[in-house]
C-alpha cells in the first residue's frame, strides 16, 4: 500500500481551466474568478487517489502537484 | 477576398487561408512540424507559425516578447482602431480587466445557464426531427452559441443573423479587406451603444449591466470604449467559436459510428469524449505580434513579425500527445491547449463545454443514427476559427 497522498495546486500557474474541479470535485474547489485550490490541505482521501492523478495529467498549465508522504 | 496566391511551398511560405489549409489542415502542420518547431512566411507582413506543443506553450507564456495587441493575422497591420479587453490587452492592463469577466462564467454559473441552453438544443431539434436529412451546421451548431450568449448579454436571441454577419466579416473577410473590417467593427459598436443606454435607464442582471457596474481599481466607472469593446468581444468570441467546436464533434460522429454507438450506449463519456474533440479539432488559432527579439525552441524571433499562435497545431503534436493524430474518445490525459495556455486562457471556455456538451447530448439522445450525406459536400470556415459550416447529414438510419 502507497503512502498518503497531498493535492496542491500552484495559484500563480493556476489559469482557471477547471479542469481539475471537473474530474475530482472532491479535492478541489474554485474561488470567485475560478481559479482553483485543494480542498483543505490537500489531503486526498482513500479511494480517490486515480481522481487525484487523473486531476494532475489532465491540467494544461502544469499547476498541480502531488506530494506522496 | 481572399487574392493570395496558392502555397506551392508550405515550409517557406505557408498561408493559413490557403484552401489546401482550410480543407485539410493537420498533413501540413505534421508535415512543418518534422521541418522545424517555427516556421515562417512573408506573407502577412511577415509571420511566424510555432509547430510544436513546447513552441506554442513558451510564446503564449511570454508576455514581454509577444504582444497580444494584434490578435488576427491580416494582410494589413492598421493601428488597433478598436482594442477588445482583455483579449487585446497585455499585462498590467490584462489582468484587472479579465477579472471583470471571470464571475459570471465560472462553472456555477454555466450550471444556472444550462437548462436554457439544453430548451434551446431540444428547440432547434424539433424543427428537423422528421425530415430526413439536415444542415447541421446551419440548423443546429450554429444557433446554440448565438442564442446562449444573446440570453447572457441580454439582447434579442432574434437578432443572430445580424451578429453572425459581422463574424464572417470580422473573421473571415477582414483578414484581406480592411474596410469591411472597420464596417462591421462601427456597426457593432453602434448596436451595442443602444442596448448600453437602455441598461443605463433599466439595470438588469445580464453581461451588459455587469460591465455598466464594474469599476476600475480607482473605484472608476469603466470608460464607453472599454465596456463597448468587451461586451463586442463576448459576442464574436462566443459564437463561431463554440459553433465550430460543436460542428466538428458532430462531424466526427456522423463519419464515425463506433464513436458515436459507444457515446449513445454510455452518455457519461461524453464529458471526455468532448475533450478530446477540443484537443483533436481545435477551432481557435490566436495570435501575437513580436515586440522585441527572442528565441523559440531554439529559433530565432524577430520584432515587427506576426506570430500565428495554432493551438490546433500544438494540440496535433505528437511529441505531447501520444497518437496525437488519432481521435480517442476516452482519452485519459488530455493536456489540450484548445482554449489557450498563460493568462489569455478563455474566459468562456466553461461556457463552451457546457454547450459543447449538452448539444451532443440532446442530439444524441434523439438523434442516436446519422451520417454523412454522401452526396453533399461538408465545407470548412477560413482563417482563425475553424469549423464545418455546410455539415449535411442523413437522419436515421442509412
Amino acid at each position: 500500500m502507497a503512502g498518503k497522498l497531498k493535492v496542491r495546486v500552484d495559484p500563480d500557474k493556476c489559469q482557471g481551466h477547471a479542469r481539475c474541479k471537473s474530474l475530482a470535485t472532491e479535492l478541489f474547489e474554485l474561488d470567485e474568478f475560478g481559479n482553483a485550490h485543494e480542498i483543505g490541505d490537500g489531503t486526498v482521501p482513500a479511494g480517490l487517489e486515480d481522481k487525484a492523478w487523473l486531476a494532475k495529467s489532465n491540467c494544461p498549465e502544469l499547476a498541480i502537484d502531488i506530494i506522496e508522504e | 477576398m481572399n487574392t493570395n496566391p496558392p502555397v506551392t511551398d508550405w515550409v517557406h511560405d505557408w498561408d493559413h487561408t490557403d484552401p489546401q489549409w482550410t480543407e485539410d489542415p493537420f498533413p501540413i502542420w505534421d508535415q512543418l512540424r518534422t521541418t522545424s518547431p517555427i516556421v515562417h512566411t512573408d506573407r502577412y507582413l511577415g509571420c511566424y507559425l510555432p509547430t510544436t506543443y513546447e513552441a506554442v506553450r513558451a510564446i503564449a507564456n511570454d508576455t514581454e516578447h509577444f504582444s497580444s495587441r494584434r490578435i488576427i493575422v491580416r494582410n494589413v497591420r492598421p493601428e488597433n482602431p478598436a482594442p477588445t479587453p482583455p483579449i487585446t490587452s497585455d499585462p498590467p492592463y490584462h489582468k484587472p480587466a479579465k477579472q471583470l469577466l471571470l464571475p459570471p462564467f465560472t462553472p456555477d454559473a454555466m450550471k444556472k445557464l444550462e437548462p436554457r441552453a439544453r430548451a434551446i438544443c431540444n428547440e432547434l431539434i424539433d424543427k428537423f426531427i422528421n425530415d430526413k436529412s439536415v444542415d447541421a451546421a446551419a440548423h443546429y451548431s450554429k444557433h446554440i452559441p448565438v442564442r446562449v450568449i444573446a440570453h447572457m448579454l441580454g439582447i434579442p436571441e432574434d437578432d443572430g443573423h445580424l451578429f453572425i454577419k459581422w463574424i464572417h466579416e470580422i473573421l473571415e473577410l477582414g483578414i484581406h479587406d480592411q474596410e469591411t473590417l472597420v464596417r462591421a467593427a462601427t456597426e457593432m459598436r453602434d448596436y451595442f451603444i443602444v442596448h448600453v443606454e437602455d441598461r443605463k435607464k433599466h439595470p438588469t442582471d445580464d453581461l451588459i449591466s455587469v460591465m455598466l457596474n464594474a469599476k476600475t481599481k480607482d473605484g472608476e466607472p469603466l470608460s464607453p470604449e472599454h465596456v463597448i469593446g468587451s461586451l463586442r468581444l463576448l459576442l464574436i468570441a462566443g459564437i463561431d467559436t463554440t459553433w465550430s467546436g460543436i460542428g466538428s464533434s458532430m462531424w466526427h460522429l456522423a463519419k464515425t459510428p463506433a464513436d458515436r454507438k459507444r457515446l449513445v450506449a454510455d452518455p457519461a463519456l461524453i464529458p471526455t469524449a468532448i475533450e478530446e474533440f477540443l484537443r483533436a479539432y481545435s477551432p481557435v488559432t490566436m495570435a501575437r505580434e513580436v515586440m522585441k527579439e527572442t528565441t523559440v525552441s531554439g529559433c530565432p524571433v524577430k520584432a515587427g513579425n506576426m506570430v500565428l499562435l495554432s493551438f490546433p497545431a500544438a494540440n496535433r503534436d505528437p511529441a505531447m500527445f501520444p497518437d496525437a493524430d488519432k481521435v480517442i474518445i476516452d482519452r485519459k490525459e488530455n493536456r489540450h491547449a484548445a482554449f489557450g495556455l498563460g493568462i489569455h486562457r478563455c474566459v468562456g471556455s466553461n461556457l463552451a463545454r457546457m454547450e459543447m456538451q449538452v448539444a451532443v447530448e440532446e442530439w444524441l439522445k434523439r438523434i442516436p443514427e446519422f451520417s454523412l450525406d454522401p452526396k453533399q459536400r461538408v465545407t470548412w470556415s477560413e482563417g482563425t476559427v475553424r469549423g464545418p459550416r455546410r455539415l449535411p447529414l442523413i437522419l436515421g438510419a442509412a
